[in-house]
C-alpha cells in the first residue's frame, strides 16, 4: 500500500465536515428561496440596518473582549512563566482547567450566579462571561512563548544597561508578540460568531452577529443565514491574513 | 592590595543545593589583562563569569571592582559588557539597533550613537551590515555583531563566555587572531571563558585552570604548559605522558624504571612523585652515548605537522612521542629526555584515606557501604576509625550490584603502564584506583575491597 493512501480517512473526513459545509454555505448564499442564482442575500445585508448595527456591536464587543483578555492575560502569563514567581505546574493547570468544562455549562452557571446576586444582565455581564470563557485562550499562547523564550535575551539587555522595567518593555514584550497575536486570533474570531453567551447572559438584549445567523437559520431563512455566515467567514479570513504577517513560527498554541 | 587590580575575587563560594560549584575562589585580574578561565564543563568557569557580570551572587566571599565591593550592584549598573555564548542578539532588532541598544538606554544623543555604532562596526569589519536582520547573518557575523554590541558601550571589562564555541575551526582561528588584536588596540580588560585549551594558550596573558569548582593553577600560557602543578593540569593542557616516579634526591628522578637527571629540587629524598614529559620532549638518537633508554615503536600516525608515535620501553611502559620524522613500526629506537623537559610534581595522594565506623569486629562502614575486614582487636562497634587502602587494592566490577558500593568513573589518566582512575561513589565520595583494566569516563562500576587490604586504625580524637 502506498504511503499516500494513509491520508484517505482524513481526506474523507475533511470533505464531509469542512469542504462540503463550506460549499453548501456558498451555494445557499447565492440562491433565492426557489433555487435561482442571486446576489440579493448579500445586498440585503448591506441595506439591512438591523443586521449592520448588530454587526458593528459584535465587532465592538469582540474588540473589547480581546483587549480585556490581553490586559488580564499577559500579566497572568508572565507570572506563570516566571520561574521565581511560579514554581509549580499546578497553577498553570488551574488556569487551563476551566477549558475542560463545556463552555455552555460555564455560561449557564455564570448566568445563574448573576441571578443569585441580583445583577442585571446587560453589556457588563456579557463582557464578563466572554472574558471568563476566552481568557485561557489568551493566556496559554502567551505563556508558551514566554516560557520558551531564551532568558539570555533578558540577560543581554540587562548587561547592556537596561533596568528590569526596560528589559520588560524593550525585549520581553516585543519578543512575545507572536504569542499575543495567536491569542488575539483565538479570542477575537470566536467572539464575533458567538451567540450562546449573549443569549444566556443578556437574555438576548444584546444581539451579536452569531445570534442573527442562528435566528435566520432557525426560522428557515437558510439563504440569508448562509450569506451572513459567508460574510463572517470572509471577515475572519481577513483577520487571519493580518495576523499571519507576524512571524508565527514560535507562536504555537500547544 | 596592588593598585593595578581591576577585579578581586576573595574567598568566593557558590552552592546549588548540595552541590558546591565554586569552592573558595581567590583570584585577581590586572587592568588591561587578557585572562582566560579554562576548564572542562561543570568546572565553575561560567559561574565565575556570571558572578562578575552580576547575574549570580556568591554565597560567600566578595567581588571587588577597583577595590570596592560590588556585590550589591545589579548587572545593569556594572561597567562590564558580556558577549554571550549563543550571542543573544535581539531578533526583533536589526544590526544597527542591536548595537545601539545600550547607548539608547543611556540617552546618548542620536548623532553620537551613529558615530559610535559606525566606529565599532568598522572595528569588527561589518560596516555594510547595519540594516541587516540579525537572523540572516552567519554565525561568524552574529559573533562580530555581539562583540560590537558589547564594545560600543566602552566597558571597563569585556566578558566573553565561550564566544567562539559555535564557530567552525577555520573561522575560530581567524576570530582568535582578531580578538587578540582588538584587545591590544582597545587596551581594556578581557575575561574569557573557554574549555578549549588551545584557544586559551593562543589568546591569554594569564590562564586560570579550574576543575570541580576550584582553581588548579594560575599562570602564563608558557608556565601552565611547561610547569603544570598537578596531573589534572598536565592532562588537560596539551598532550602529555604522566608517569609515576620517585625523587631519588635533588635533581635526580626515577621513572619507567630508569633514572634521569632533572632540574627540580626540594622534594626530599626517596619521595613518590608524579612526572610529566611532553611527547615532543622525548628525542630519538642514534648515538649510544646519549641514549637513556630503548624502546620499540608500536604505532606511528601522521598528524599534519608531526608524527605521533607510541613506543613500548624496554621496561614495559608505553609512551607517546611526537617527532617530525617517522620511525617504522616494530623498529628498536634509542631515546633520551633533556633534564629541563622533565616536570616533577608532588603527588596529591599516595593512598586512599577514608573515614569509617566499626559495625562489628569484622565489618567497617565507610563511603556509604559496609565492608568486610579482618578481625580488629581492640576496636568495638561504633568506634570511629580511619581506613587506609592502596590504589591497587580497590577492585572495580562491571556490574554495579556486585560491589559493596557503586559509583562512576569520574576522571582517568593513563600512566604509561596502568590507569589511574578517580571514582565518584553514588554517595559522593572520591576513591582513587590504579588498574590495568580499561575503563571509560562515565562507566558505572561496582567497588569492592578485599578484607586483607583494609588497614584500620582508631581515629585520633582531635
Amino acid at each position: 500500500m502506498k504511503r499516500s493512501h494513509w491520508s484517505i480517512p482524513y481526506v474523507v473526513f475533511l470533505t464531509i465536515f469542512v469542504v462540503l459545509p463550506l460549499v453548501l454555505i456558498l451555494v445557499y448564499a447565492f440562491q433565492d428561496g426557489s433555487g435561482h442564482f442571486t446576489f440579493s442575500n448579500i445586498t440585503k445585508f448591506f441595506s439591512d440596518s438591523d443586521a449592520l448595527g448588530t454587526f458593528a456591536v459584535s465587532i465592538e464587543v469582540a474588540i473589547e473582549n480581546t483587549l480585556i483578555c490581553i490586559l488580564l492575560g499577559y500579566p497572568a502569563a508572565w507570572i506563570l512563566a516566571n520561574k521565581e514567581l511560579n514554581r509549580s505546574a499546578v497553577t498553570i493547570v488551574l488556569f487551563i482547567m476551566p477549558m475542560w468544562i463545556n463552555a455552555l455549562m460555564r455560561t449557564l452557571a455564570t448566568a445563574e450566579l448573576f441571578n443569585v446576586f441580583g445583577i442585571t444582565l446587560g453589556k457588563g455581564t456579557l463582557l464578563f462571561g466572554m472574558v471568563y470563557d476566552y481568557l485561557p485562550f489568551m493566556i496559554y499562547p502567551i505563556y508558551n512563548v514566554l516560557n520558551k523564550m531564551d532568558k539570555s535575551y533578558a540577560e543581554a539587555a540587562q548587561d547592556l544597561g537596561a533596568t528590569p522595567w526596560e528589559v520588560f518593555w524593550k525585549v520581553t514584550v516585543p519578543l512575545s508578540m507572536p504569542g499575543v497575536s495567536s491569542g488575539i486570533l483565538m479570542v477575537f474570531m470566536p467572539t464575533v460568531s458567538t451567540f450562546a453567551i449573549s443569549e444566556f447572559l443578556t437574555n438576548n438584549k444584546i444581539k451579536l452577529f452569531g445570534t442573527i445567523i442562528q435566528e435566520n437559520i432557525n426560522s428557515s431563512m437558510w439563504n440569508y443565514g448562509a450569506a451572513l455566515a459567508l460574510i463572517m467567514l470572509i471577515i475572519i479570513g481577513i483577520t487571519t491574513l493580518f495576523s499571519d504577517e507576524r512571524k508565527e513560527a514560535e507562536g504555537g498554541l500547544v | 592590595m596592588a593598585g593595578d587590580h581591576i577585579i578581586d575575587l576573595k574567598h568566593v563560594s557558590k552552592r546549588y543545593g548540595d552541590k558546591v560549584v565554586l569552592d573558595d575562589i581567590n583570584l585577581y585580574i590586572r587592568k588591561g589583562e587578557f585572562v582566560t578561565l579554562l576548564g572542562p564543563s561543570g568546572c565553575g568557569k561560567t559561574t565565575t563569569l556570571r558572578m562578575i557580570a552580576g547575574f549570580l551572587a556568591p554565597d560567600e566571599g566578595e567581588i571587588l571592582l577597583d577595590g570596592k565591593d560590588i556585590s550589591g550592584i545589579p548587572p545593569h549598573k556594572r561597567p562590564f559588557n558580556t558577549v554571550f555564548q549563543r550571542y543573544a542578539l535581539f531578533p526583533h532588532l536589526d544590526v544597527y539597533e542591536n548595537i545601539a541598544f545600550g547607548l539608547k538606554l543611556k540617552k546618548v544623543p542620536a548623532d553620537e550613537i551613529e558615530k559610535r555604532v559606525k566606529r565599532v562596526l568598522k572595528l569588527v569589519s561589518m560596516s555594510d551590515y547595519e540594516d541587516r536582520d540579525v537572523e540572516s547573518l552567519s554565525g561568524g557575523q552574529q559573533q562580530r555583531v555581539a562583540i560590537a554590541r558589547a564594545l560600543v558601550n566602552q566597558p571597563k571589562i569585556l566578558l566573553l563566555d565561550e564566544p567562539l564555541a559555535a564557530l567552525d575551526l577555520k573561522m575560530r582561528k581567524d576570530m582568535q587572531i582578531e580578538l587578540k588584536e582588538m584587545h591590544k588596540k582597545l587596551g581594556i580588560t578581557f575575561i574569557y571563558v573557554t574549555h578549549d585549551q588551545e584557544e586559551a594558550l593562543t589568546l591569554s596573558d594569564t590562564i586560570v585552570v579550574m576543575n570541580e569548582g576550584r582553581i588548579q593553577q594560575i599562570g602564563t600560557p608558557i608556565d601552565i604548559y611547561n610547569e603544570p602543578v598537578n596531573c589534572f593540569v598536565a592532562d588537560f593542557i596539551g598532550e602529555s605522558n604522566i608517569l609515576k616516579g620517585r625523587m631519588m634526591h635533588d635533581r635526580r628522578v626515577a621513572f619507567i624504571k630508569h633514572e634521569f637527571d632533572c632540574v627540580d629540587e626540594g622534594f626530599g629524598e626517596d619521595v613518590p612523585v608524579d612526572v610529566v614529559v611532553r611527547p615532543e620532549d622525548i628525542y630519538f638518537t642514534t648515538d649510544p652515548a646519549r641514549c637513556q633508554f630503548k624502546a620499540t615503536v608500536n604505532s606511528c600516525v601522521f598528524k599534519g605537522v608531526h608524527y605521533e608515535m607510541w613506543v613500548d620501553t624496554d621496561t614495559g611502559y608505553e609512551l607517546m612521542i611526537q617527532d617530525y620524522d617517522p620511525y617504522e613500526v616494530g623498529s628498536e629506537v634509542m631515546l633520551y629526555i633533556d633534564p629541563d623537559d622533565i616536570q616533577v610534581m608532588h603527588k596529591e595522594r599516595t593512598r586512599n584515606v577514608l573515614e569509617g565506623k566499626m559495625v562489628d569486629e569484622t565489618h567497617v562502614e565507610m563511603i556509604g557501604g559496609v565492608f568486610e575486614c579482618l578481625p580488629q582487636a581492640g576496636l568495638s562497634a561504633g568506634d570511629a576509625v580511619e581506613v587506609e587502602t592502596t590504589f591497587e587494592a580497590v577492585d572495580l566490577l562491571d556490574h554495579q550490584e556486585d560491589g559493596v558500593v557503586s559509583g562512576e568513573v569520574h576522571f582517568l589518566l593513563y600512566k604509561g603502564d596502568h590507569y589511574h582512575l578517580t571514582i565518584l561513589t553514588d554517595d559522593g565520595y572520591h576513591l582513587w584506583v590504579d588498574t590495568n583494566d580499561i575503563w571509560d569516563k562515565g562507566d558505572l562500576v561496582g567497588v569492592n575491597i578485599a578484607p586483607k587490604d583494609l588497614k584500620i586504625s582508631r581515629k585520633n580524637e582531635a
